[in-house]
């Protein structure tokens, strides 16, 4: 039904409206414009370069990651890397989140502010101090060496080892912060509840406030494991030839060989496999936490 | 205030790993200042003897000056266009309902979804074909794209929590639109702004990757040139940038903590 309006400039209003709502997509349009030119064209420009050479059509590109034992090895590499340092993130960034929930206030600042330095000092800068750390003579090798722990220096860094801990370092607040989000929310009364009606203090955390956090678990999971499939920069420097993932390979198929076909085809599988992820993930739980990280 | 449902020795337990894995975040962090005053090109820790050495060599240092500036340069000039673009973005996201308002919302996201190497990857092509690579300009348009969901969200939360019939009152008493946004919406979300253009310049002044393949020369930014560097030799020069750095980012958290609300206990 519509409502009474006799004796209203209808028309007016509907003209009004319409203005209106012009203005405001005309506020959107340069964002739009920009990411228009800057990242959708280009990122479809590239998707047709992986399927498009020369002679016409083609699918080589593809069929070379599936084929070559060179690139199996790299996709399997990021992987495994991007699963190691997920469930490591999970294992420690969950008490972290954890014991900064159940902190008196300032207590709980601290800590917070604590995690959040490192989360904002440049990328370099933290593989910089990792260099520094784990190398041969660095920080970690002397301590152990002088309590007489090791003999040897161990080979920490320039390897698959480095590259964890460079990647774990980066990675654990990118858990923390939508958990502790999460957790703060939580009302503590059905822990309380579940305690009164006779819970142990383990069963009311592992059968009412894990599941509570659940959400933002799966936000920080999905987030850390989808950052870590697109790592460059660390496996570059703390890896030391010995690890390639995706993203080198495609910087190496740009730099070294000019081959934008099978860069461009390794960009648009790590693109879907990113967004395969999210998919997934929003699925299985609700993520709507996601798109409102960094929200008040 | 503690839980009855962590117990004494369990809480034991929960703290220690918790300042386990917090030393583990921050310590690294810590252990580059004091290496960037040591005497010696050894990065040893603790150093045998300090001295400001290796900051006289970064002041005196062309390519490092010139680095830092282009990197303030690009970051101001980032933020100066992304923070307008993405507020906008966002308020007309927030009242616009149009058909495709969802859809948009998740696009805005975008520069967040696509892996930054396949970004970098294309916006060098589209540069190489615009003439754009090694240029002021290219760089301050791409770090703006990249820029743009961290304004959009920071904004858009904002105007969620704020109640837009204010707006409304203010124009049907005779303001102009944008006299009752800039006087009695924006004074009002202007935290959300403010954190939204710290997130754009940080977000810009820290941004490897893309800088990576559309920089160089002389319009290489700060990272652009550490990344080289690193590549190079590790001396203790970078300690002394990462220093400077370290202490831009815990002031970036001073402020940020300052736009948000205190932690607060029911």
């Amino acid at each position: 039904m519509t409502p009474p309006m006799e004796g209203l400039n209808v028309a007016g209003i509907r003209a009004d409206a319409r203005r209106e709502s012009g203005t405001l997509a005309g506020l959107t349009s340069p964002a739009f414009l920009v990411l228009g030119v800057l990242l959708f064209l280009p990122v479809g420009w590239l998707f047709w370069l992986s399927l498009f050479d020369d002679t016409g059509f083609t699918l080589d590109n593809y069929r070379r990651m599936v084929v070559e034992p060179a690139y199996v090895s790299i996709f399997l590499t990021t992987f495994k890397l991007s699963v190691l340092v997920t469930v490591l993130s999970v294992l420690f960034g969950y008490p972290v989140a954890y014991m900064i929930a159940f902190l008196p206030s300032r207590a709980a600042s601290l800590c917070l502010t604590l995690v959040l330095v490192p989360f904002w000092t440049a990328l370099l800068v933290r593989t910089y101090a990792w260099l520094v750390i784990l190398q041969r003579r660095g920080v970690v090798n002397t301590v152990l060496m002088d309590w007489g722990v090791i003999a040897e220096p161990l080979q920490l860094v320039h390897n698959f080892t480095g590259t964890t801990i460079g990647m774990l370092h980066i990675m654990i607040p990118f858990l923390v912060l939508p958990l502790y989000a999460n957790m703060r929310a939580i009302d503590r009364d059905y822990v309380r509840a579940a305690a009164s009606l006779g819970a142990s203090p383990a069963a009311a955390f592992w059968r009412v406030y894990l599941p509570l956090s659940v959400p933002g678990l799966a936000a920080g999971t999905v987030m850390v494991f989808v950052i870590c499939l697109g790592f460059y920069v660390t496996p570059q420097f703390l890896g030391g030839g010995r690890v390639t993932t995706i993203s080198m390979k495609i910087q190496q198929n740009i730099a070294t060989y000019f081959d934008w076909g099978a860069a461009s085809s390794l960009g648009v599988v790590l693109f879907a496999v990113t967004l395969a992820v999210f998919w997934g993930f929003s699925r299985l739980f609700p993520l709507r936490r996601l798109t409102e990280v960094g929200g008040s | 205030m503690n839980e009855d449902h962590v117990p004494g020795r369990n809480r034991l337990w929960l703290y220690a790993l918790g300042a386990l894995v917090i030393g583990f975040l921050v310590i690294p962090v810590l252990i580059v200042i004091p290496i960037s005053f040591s005497n010696s090109t050894l990065l040893e820790f603790p150093p045998r003897d300090y001295s400001l050495r290796w900051y006289r060599a970064l002041l005196g240092s062309i390519e490092w000056r010139d680095a830092a500036w282009m990197s303030v340069k690009i970051a101001v000039l980032t933020t100066l266009l992304a923070t307008p673009m993405g507020t906008a973005a966002a308020y007309g996201l927030h009242l616009g309902g149009f058909r495709f308002t969802g859809v948009l919302r998740m696009l805005v996201l975008a520069p967040l979804l696509v892996p930054v190497i396949l970004t970098a990857i294309g916006i060098f092509y589209l540069y190489a074909l615009l003439g754009l690579n090694n240029t002021i300009v290219g760089l301050m348009l791409a770090h703006s794209m990249l820029a743009l969901p961290f304004v959009v969200v920071s904004v858009g939360a904002g105007l969620r929590s704020y109640d837009i019939a204010q707006e409304r009152v203010a124009r049907s008493l005779g303001a102009t639109w944008f006299g009752a946004f800039r006087r009695i919406t924006l004074p009002q979300i202007r935290l959300p702004v403010l954190s939204g253009a710290l997130l754009a310049f940080i977000s810009s002044f820290d941004e490897v990757i893309v800088s990576f393949f559309i920089s160089g020369g002389e319009y290489s930014t700060l990272p652009r040139r550490m990344f080289n560097a690193l590549r190079d030799q590790i001396e203790p020069t970078i300690a002394a940038i990462s220093t400077i750095l370290i202490v831009l980012s815990v002031g970036t958290v001073a402020v940020l903590e300052m736009t948000r609300r205190p932690v607060r206990r029911e």
